[in-house]
């Protein structure tokens, strides 16, 4: 009987800090099963030959660790700290829509549910990465495909619900005294997401949606044979793909902008030109996409514009690591673990920015392309940035959400061997690409052996210090020193008042 | 561990040098940009410390150094976009081409044909089974190597023509500086010009399926003459192949050629031992093909089935080759089916015409 009530509670429920809570305890569990799967990469990896496992598996742990690393990490991460700290950041009793708010969540376990459950299928689960490229997923994908399609639909109603709860929460539920200059900084960055999220979650749901109609009814949208187009289905993706990564990072700047003035005792430099900053970035976004296709044959007057366009985020993108250095210099900085993860993410989100930038410049982008120097750069600008930023903000609102103190020494523990165990792996793949090897590639020549040894041994040193981390938070949710008051001394926000 | 290399190499071809030479460029201006703010950073990480007891002084805006820090970064990316729009343009530039090569991607080979030198052939990863596998030591060039090159001749403009049969690949050598996505329904063209004789490998760089990992590009630079010579003999092959009276075969040579023939050519998809992967590949063993009527068994070989990864054969093998394939297959695991002879392939090509 107490089991049943346990379970409707956590089903039926419409309090925002419930489904926050449940919506991080997906990411959390996604995130070791597809960090799982990038151990298996790593492992079949570390030394030429086929060992492990057949190219074809290789190829799906490819496509499901990307696939949820994204959408059932990062993003629904980043949607729990939304429905925790936004109403008590402008002073709201709940989210507008709070029965959405629920739906939004349990939509998300049966979507996953849903697309793991290809794993299981006969004929291979999706196996062409999470870029999906038609025609390898469409005339060639294999027959599971067709529910990874369903699947990405419901992710993809779920995110549009959130985001819509989000900009009308925003919107309309602040309390008197936070106008739109107080509005705290995680809030905006959530707003302007929110409105990505609007965005291209349709987009992304009507490509997949023709890709479904390529594969069986007849339709030729992608498929030259029948008069379509290959190139369309990548225009399209990256219409929805590069807002996509700016959803995946925005609200890691919010958190960062937080985090940094607490434990620098100090206010943030350049509030407005930071909020200006993101809402740049984030309308840049949507006239970059072509730079994930310099290579494809687009003509030379669309290469040019795109590669002005995606160098002009460099702009904004730099005002944002100036201003955090400046709200830092003069300061008074002590090193927590939250504001640790903050310094961490602002050097290496800094080194994948610059990668970013060369590969912006398309010559160098022809070299550069589908290598281990493009993975180096997302991953660079994904673990440091967007993951970072949320170990950084759960160990920074963790004392408020559970009123306990979660143990500093597990924290810096965590900190400095994801901080090594990061570095170690993915730095040396921008040797790997600058030396020609191919990204998604399941067995690789001799001259690469040596780096990938390395970066083998990175990957398992990092995931050692992710299971500090659960031991941390599950030490700090069953009990811990109780939290004080202030919890920090430095912090101004409305969340700590109440 | 061999040596362990850092960088790019500037490669063998104009537009490869000016490409190595912009990024370096943009990788010092980042150097540079980089030891400035870490400076600052890690200045303020040092001496703005509470444990220092730094006192914070509470300045939260400056107009002046927002305005600076906004445009000195876009001047600076200015200067940088001068010089890669430049390089840019001239490799787009494919106008007065000297000699036209056609790139075909095939799940997963490459074709190269020669218009004007009536050249065509397949090019497909030579490194054997057991060097994957892990069954035999794997010599230097494993799955970098091809049983048939690209051959082309040194100082002259080259363009190539690129495009697919299938899915979506890329050709990509780094040496040349020249990365194209080789895409169904498309001819997109790129160019070289390569400065020195000598042996150039790359990889597909496009997540083309289950055998992505083995399809590599090896190009041979020849001067014009050795070149030259290099098209008489191909171009004498295939004539002399054309002329030649199919041959009989014993079983056992039929059974030889065709275990050799099925392993590089076969036995990724449907295995080694004839279970393939099914439904996507189906099984040989005991397969409703293998074992059904020859005629249609010879058909799909020739042909392929379109829609699927099976690849029309009719090109890339000989009748000898094809005819020992299907032999094999029709005994082998089990199967007890028939053998084939080359003259019985001749016959059904002339009869499809």
């Amino acid at each position: 009987m107490n089991f049943i009530t346990y379970v409707k509670r956590w089903l039926t429920t419409t309090s925002h800090q419930d489904i926050g809570t449940l919506y991080l305890w997906l990411s959390g569990f996604l995130f070791f099963f597809a960090g799982v799967m990038a151990l298996f990469i790593r492992t079949e990896l570390f030394s030429p030959g086929m060992k492990l496992m057949q190219p074809d598996f290789y190829n799906q742990l490819v496509t499901f660790h990307g696939l949820i690393m994204i959408f059932g990490v990062i993003m629904p991460a980043f949607a729990g700290l939304a429905n925790w700290q936004i109403p008590l950041m402008i002073g709201a009793h709940d989210m507008a829509f709070p029965r959405l708010n629920n739906w939004s969540f349990w939509l998300l376990p049966f979507g996953f549910l849903l697309m793991l459950s290809t794993l299981f299928m006969s004929g291979s689960a999706p196996n062409f990465g999470w870029t999906m490229y038609a025609p390898l997923s469409t005339t060639y994908g294999p027959p599971s495909t067709d529910f990874l399609i369903f699947s990405i639909h419901i992710l993809g109603i779920s995110s549009i619900l959130a985001g819509i709860n989000i900009i009308v929460t925003i919107i309309n539920m602040r309390a008197k005294a936070i106008t739109w200059k107080k509005l705290p900084i995680f809030v905006w960055s959530w707003l302007i997401t929110a409105f990505l999220l609007l965005g291209v979650m349709p987009v992304l749901a009507g490509t997949v949606t023709m890709m479904l109609f390529d594969r069986h009814f007849g339709t030729s949208f992608f498929n030259a044979a029948g008069g379509g187009d290959p190139l369309l289905y990548q225009h399209l993706f990256w219409f929805f793909g590069h807002p996509e990564v700016y959803i995946l990072i925005l609200p890691a700047f919010g958190v960062i902008s937080e985090v940094v003035p607490t434990f620098s005792r100090k206010a943030l430099f350049g509030r407005t030109a930071m909020i200006y900053a993101i809402a740049c970035i984030a309308i840049l976004s949507y006239i970059v996409w072509v730079h994930h296709m310099f290579t494809s044959g687009v003509p030379l007057t669309a290469q040019l514009i795109f590669m002005y366009s995606t160098m002009l985020i460099a702009v904004p993108t730099g005002i944002k690591v100036f201003n955090w250095v400046a709200t830092m210099f003069q300061g008074a900085i002590s090193f927590e673990t939250p504001m640790l993860f903050a310094i961490g993410f602002i050097f290496m989100f800094t080194i994948g920015g610059f990668s970013g930038l060369m590969l912006s410049i398309v010559p160098a982008d022809f070299q550069y392309q589908d290598t281990y120097f493009v993975v180096a750069h997302f991953h660079y600008v994904l673990i440091p940035g967007s993951l970072f930023a949320l170990f950084a903000a759960i160990y920074y609102w963790i004392p408020r959400w559970t009123g306990n103190r979660y143990s500093e020494k597990l924290g810096r523990w965590h900190f400095w061997l994801s901080t090594i165990g990061f570095n170690v792996t993915f730095f040396p793949m921008h040797f790997l690409g600058l030396m020609g090897m191919p990204r998604r590639i399941s067995d690789y020549g001799l001259a690469f052996t040596g780096w990938n040894q390395v970066a083998t041994v990175g990957a398992f040193l990092f995931a050692v210090a992710q299971m500090i981390f659960l031991i941390n938070v599950i030490k700090t949710i069953r009990g811990g020193k109780k939290a004080p008051t202030p919890v920090w001394p430095g912090a101004k926000g409305l969340e700590w008042k109440t | 561990m061999e040596s362990l290399q850092f960088n790019m190499t500037p490669g063998v071809s104009p537009i490869s040098v000016d490409i190595y030479h912009l990024h370096m460029a943009i990788f010092w201006i980042c150097v540079v940009i980089g030891v400035i703010v870490f400076g600052v950073l890690i200045y303020a990480l040092i001496y703005h410390r509470q444990s220092r007891k730094h006192k914070p002084v509470p300045f939260h805006s400056n107009n002046i150094i927002e305005w600076l820090w906004a445009i000195i970064p876009f001047l600076i990316l200015v200067v940088m976009a001068i010089p890669a729009t430049l390089v840019l343009m001239r490799m787009d530039d494919e106008a007065k081409s000297e000699l036209n090569i056609k790139i075909i991607g095939h799940q997963w080979k490459w074709e190269y044909d020669y218009p004007e030198q009536g050249i065509k052939f397949f090019s497909n990863l030579s490194t054997p089974q057991e060097e994957i596998k892990g069954k035999k030591a794997k010599n230097k060039w494993y799955l970098l190597e091809v049983d048939k090159p690209l051959v082309i001749p040194i100082q002259k403009k080259i363009r190539f023509l690129v495009t697919s049969n299938d899915v979506i690949h890329s050709w990509w050598v780094p040496a040349f500086g020249v990365k194209r996505d080789a895409i169904p329904g498309y001819i997109h063209e790129a160019w070289v010009r390569v400065e020195k004789p000598g042996v150039y490998r790359g990889q597909c760089a496009e997540l083309c399926g289950m055998h992505h990992a083995y399809m590599p590009i090896v190009v041979v630079a020849k001067t014009q003459i050795d070149f030259d010579k290099w098209v008489a003999e191909q171009t004498g092959a295939t004539l002399a192949e054309k002329k030649q009276t199919p041959k009989i075969l014993s079983k056992e040579e039929l059974m030889a050629l065709g275990k050799t023939t099925y392993e590089s050519t076969c036995a990724v998809c449907h295995k080694s031992d004839g279970t393939g992967m099914p439904p996507a590949f189906p099984p040989l063993k005991n397969g409703k093909i293998t074992t059904g009527p020859i005629e249609s068994h010879i058909q799909i070989v020739l042909n392929g089935k379109t829609g699927t990864a099976m690849q029309a054969f009719k090109n890339q093998l000989s009748n000898e080759q094809i005819a020992a394939v299907i032999t094999y297959e029709r005994n082998s695991w089990g199967n007890n089916a028939g053998i084939v002879e080359p003259e019985n392939i001749e016959k059904v090509k002339s009869n499809n015409g």
